[in-house]
């Protein structure tokens, strides 16, 4: 009888490939493959080494933020304000390497700005008790603006003495001939999904998302873990937007205008659950991906620029789609 | 000695007196049904031994030591582990991490630290095992039937030496089946020296394991006897007012 239960309990119900055909980011992988595939037939264009070093570069901005978004939407929350702290980031790193002060001084001052708008966020948001999406559209409106005040709603293009090692470090390729913001995707990307997978902090993210009450009842440090949330989701901001600025070689106050929708996206199309409790680091750099690959194939194929927002939006909806038809299909 | 003593406890939200007045002494190895109806003050009275809140007045002592606590850790601390009617379970995670949940088992080298899952489910695993329950450590609680749900909520006060369990209804959403299991649970519990404080409103399963039954009404004591001197009917009466006290 003891064997007997033992064993039926030890007899795993699903296997590695069942787990990874259930997985929506294996789907949309996948979708990424077959659209490169049949692109590269179709234009002579997107295959050339030109376009995919401007594919992958394009897509980092977004990925970045959206390994940050995902950590939010994990706890149940959104950060709807990166697209502005991406601006104000850039522009307090424009304006401090403008006054003739280094690189290095310039990026504590853009991380510091970052951190201290996450915190900022994260204290209403977990402390207070206001929702995610009331105080991050607040602090959208608010990014913005002390973007513009910091800059006098001017174009910064001129970076002091570090003007050239600025424009490297977003610009150039120094691993491989691969382009360094993709080296910097794929670093944030693997230290997010370790820090996801197997730490303590990362499994205190997920119980948040799918019991709060519960990680409350159980001794996790709910506050201050919200907190640490918002923090890396406006730091991941605050990174892509140094980076941005060295690839541009100008930030403008409109920099990043819209970008959380995009960063909400990848997120979203890569399977993180905006109720709450899933979402991986790869998903998030695949729905990048395939944001990107949707993008670029519509300029390549002619297609007009309009309808960008259509295919995205589809796409959007496809992945919840799919998400809730696998969980049906489990369900029954 | 007892294990834990309230001393004239007393827990007032502002003009309304939840708990008056109210003293018990819990013995090593004793399962206790605390019984009352809605609003007798019987949950009011285990938040407060559970740490959710301070009582108003009166002491709560343990081996003999005052005790102040002030969140829910400070009691876990104290080798105090509650089972939430609600079961206070993530869906999204694996049993072995609901366990495990803010307690989680880590290995490496001084600050660099990794969750050790190789651990987490066998130790999960041994614990279903002990709760001869049919839950996979590896399955999403999602997934699992109230019974196993139970398991693994039961399954967390295994983690620590605990003293003292406190079970809010644990029999109340389960399976007849699933019913006897808890109660062998509970006996196992005692048999290792634990002490259980039993909340519930079902008579037959308080008077199939308690030892001694504890019945508050309109927020004070009314009877503390040995469930062997007392009937259903008489904490019946007790429980809506036809006996006074005894």
């Amino acid at each position: 009888m003891t064997t007997s239960l033992s064993s039926t309990i030890d007899q795993k119900q699903e296997t590695w490939i069942s787990n990874l055909l259930g997985s929506q980011t294996f789907w949309v992988f996948i979708a990424v493959i077959a659209a490169s595939i049949a692109l590269s037939f179709a234009t002579d264009a997107f295959a050339t080494s030109k376009n995919l070093y401007n594919i992958t570069r394009n897509v980092t901005f977004v990925a970045i933020i959206a390994l940050g978004m995902t950590l939010v939407i994990i706890t149940g929350g959104i950060d709807l304000s990166v697209g502005s702290v991406l601006c104000l980031c850039s522009m307090v790193l424009g304006v401090v390497m403008n006054a003739g002060y280094s690189l290095e001084i310039g990026i504590a001052a853009s991380i510091g700005t970052a951190l201290l708008v996450g915190a900022f966020n994260g204290v209403l948001i977990a402390y207070v008790g206001l929702p995610s999406f009331v105080v991050t559209l607040g602090m959208l409106s608010v990014a913005r603006s002390l973007a513009m005040v910091a800059s006098g709603n001017t174009v910064v293009f001129e970076f002091g003495p570090d003007h050239d090692l600025l424009l490297a470090l977003g610009g150039g390729a120094w691993f491989f001939g691969i382009a360094n913001p993709v080296m910097y995707m794929i670093i944030l990307g693997l230290l997010t999904g370790f820090v996801l997978r197997w730490t303590r902090f990362g499994r205190h993210v997920f119980a948040i998302g799918g019991n709060e009450h519960a990680a409350t009842l159980t001794g996790v440090p709910v506050k201050p873990i919200k907190v640490a949330v918002y923090m890396l989701s406006a730091l991941s901001a605050g990174i892509a937007g140094i980076v941005q600025t060295g690839w541009l070689g100008a930030v403008t106050t409109n920099l990043g205008t819209g970008m959380e929708l995009q960063v909400i996206a990848a997120a979203v199309i890569g399977g993180a659950n905006l109720a709450g409790g899933g979402g991986t680091a790869l998903g998030a750099i695949i729905g990048a991906m395939l944001i990107e690959v949707i993008r670029n194939s519509l300029g390549l194929l002619g297609i007009n620029a309009f309808w960008q927002g259509t295919f995205i939006g589809g796409a959007i909806l496809f992945a919840v789609m799919f998400d809730r038809l696998a969980n049906y299909r489990r369900n029954t | 000695m007892a294990v834990l003593e309230l001393k004239n406890v007393s827990k007032h939200f502002g003009a309304i007196q939840a708990v008056n007045d109210v003293s018990f002494a819990l013995q090593a190895g004793e399962v206790i049904g605390l019984m009352g109806d809605n609003g007798a003050g019987k949950s009011t009275l285990a938040k407060m031994m559970a740490g959710n809140f301070r009582p108003s007045s009166g002491s709560i002592q343990m081996d003999g030591a005052d005790i102040v606590m002030h969140r829910p850790v400070d009691a876990r601390d104290h080798g105090i582990e509650i089972v939430h009617q609600d079961l206070a379970l993530c869906d999204n995670l694996t049993a072995a991490s609901n366990v495990f949940l803010g307690r989680e088992l880590r290995k490496g080298i001084g600050p660099f630290k990794v969750l050790d899952y190789a651990s987490m489910y066998t130790r999960a695993a041994e614990i279903f095992a002990e709760l001869k329950s049919e839950t996979r450590a590896r399955d999403l609680v999602k997934k699992m039937s109230g019974g196993q749900r139970q398991a693994v909520a039961i399954g967390r006060t295994r983690l620590s030496n605990a003293k003292i369990v406190l079970m809010d209804e644990p029999t109340a959403a389960i399976s007849v089946r699933q019913v006897a299991e808890v109660l062998n649970l509970i006996r196992r519990l005692r048999d290792q020296g634990i002490t259980v404080v039993l909340i519930s409103h079902r008579m037959p399963d308080v008077f199939e394991v308690a030892d001694r039954v504890i019945v508050m009404r309109r927020g004070t004591k009314v009877a503390d006897k040995a469930v062997a001197d007392s009937s259903p009917e008489e904490v019946t009466g007790l429980i809506t007012g036809a006996i006074q006290a005894v």
